[in-house]
């Protein structure tokens, strides 16, 4: 820059970050608030285009009041072990059909007993599922009366 | 005590720090909002020798098969999926002259709307095969579900002159009365194999 000076006399002084820090953590704030803490490591082939559509669909509220159930096929590195047809995953491993009622027993016991009736359990299903799984978690589902589902499923845009 | 220059603190190194907590919540966070179809299972009975299944009149019942390949049959004959919605909403309105083809009604007096208005006892049923794809059972229920939506929307515009979204709770729990959304999910029968 020095060299510059010949032609002006004036030099570029270097520019102030002293406000970078705040522009960060602007940015930082913003991702904080919208959005949500990714729930459980998936075991399963499970990507967002893999849900079915829908158009009409509902938000699921109250996310602390929500279990998750997953079915899909098990990912490539698991396939050996697990076979190719689809699983059910359960927090963060695979589980039998058994384990559903002992899966939701334990959710309740989790939450407050008043909240127990608004308990919802979301299905995040791979839409190439067959149906005779999802009949039996249903089954299941019916047997621990956790009788409030949600078919997990994108917004239609129409394409 | 000796008043000394408190030094300034080197604040360089904040942007650092800052982008690196934003690098974690952007690795450890997601921006999808959960959305989905709503479904009440039914209860399993509480009585096993109890007959479960409720004699409906034939008229009232919208039975809607989906076999293994997809395809979807309504009251014993072929339906395309595009058709669905329209059809299931000729049965579910009870805005109308009584048919025999058509559920029957009866009128009830629902609070919030001046006089008796009409409701029908229309069941739908939506039964599966095991092979059916989940895919293909979401869009079914999906249709299902509009058609519902649809007939509410109709009638929240004619009582109460806005779309059923913009009603207050006690408005579209009216509408609710009126229209209640009764699609069984029957438990699966094996038609085909696996």
């Amino acid at each position: 820059m020095a060299v510059m000076g010949k032609k002006k006399k004036k030099t570029l002084g270097a520019i102030s970050t002293a406000s970078l820090p705040d522009i960060v953590f602007m940015i930082l704030f913003f991702f904080m608030v919208s959005t949500t803490m990714r729930e459980v490591e998936l075991l399963i082939e499970l990507k967002g285009s893999d849900l079915p559509t829908a158009t009409e669909i509902k938000k699921l509220e109250k996310k602390s009041l929500v279990s998750y159930i997953y079915v899909g096929k098990p990912l490539q590195q698991y396939q050996k072990t697990y076979g190719t047809e689809p699983k059910i995953q359960l927090n963060s491993s695979f589980a039998e059909l058994s384990d559903i009622y002992e899966y939701i027993l334990a959710e309740r016991a989790e939450r407050d007993e008043a909240e127990v009736p608004f308990m919802t359990t979301s299905l995040k299903v791979h839409k190439d599922t067959k149906m005779g799984i999802i009949t039996d978690i249903k089954q299941e589902l019916r047997k621990a009366s956790a009788l409030k589902i949600n078919y997990s499923a994108r917004q239609d845009m129409g394409y | 005590m000796a008043k000394r220059a408190t030094p300034e603190i080197n604040a360089s190194s904040m942007a650092d720090i800052a982008f690196l907590l934003l690098i974690f919540f952007l690795v450890t966070t997601t921006m999808d909002v959960d959305t989905g179809i709503q479904r009440q299972l039914p209860p399993i009975p509480e009585n096993k020798d109890q007959k479960t299944d409720v004699e409906v009149n034939k008229r009232n019942i919208y039975l809607v098969l989906v076999n293994s390949r997809g395809n979807i049959s309504v009251n014993q004959s072929w339906m395309d999926i595009d058709k669905l919605r329209e059809d299931a909403k000729r049965f579910i309105n009870c805005d109308r002259a009584d048919d025999p083809t058509l559920p029957e009604m009866e009128e009830i007096t629902v609070e919030g709307i001046k006089g008796p208005v009409k409701t029908s006892k229309g069941i739908i049923s939506l039964q599966n095969d095991r092979g059916t794809t989940y895919g293909r059972y979401i869009e079914v229920q999906n249709e299902l579900v509009a058609a519902y939506n649809e007939v509410r929307n109709e009638a929240a515009r004619k009582y109460f002159n806005k779309p059923y979204d913009e009603l207050n709770d006690e408005q579209q729990e009216a509408i609710r009365k009126i229209y209640p959304q009764r699609i069984s999910e029957a438990e699966p029968k094996n038609y085909g194999g696996k």
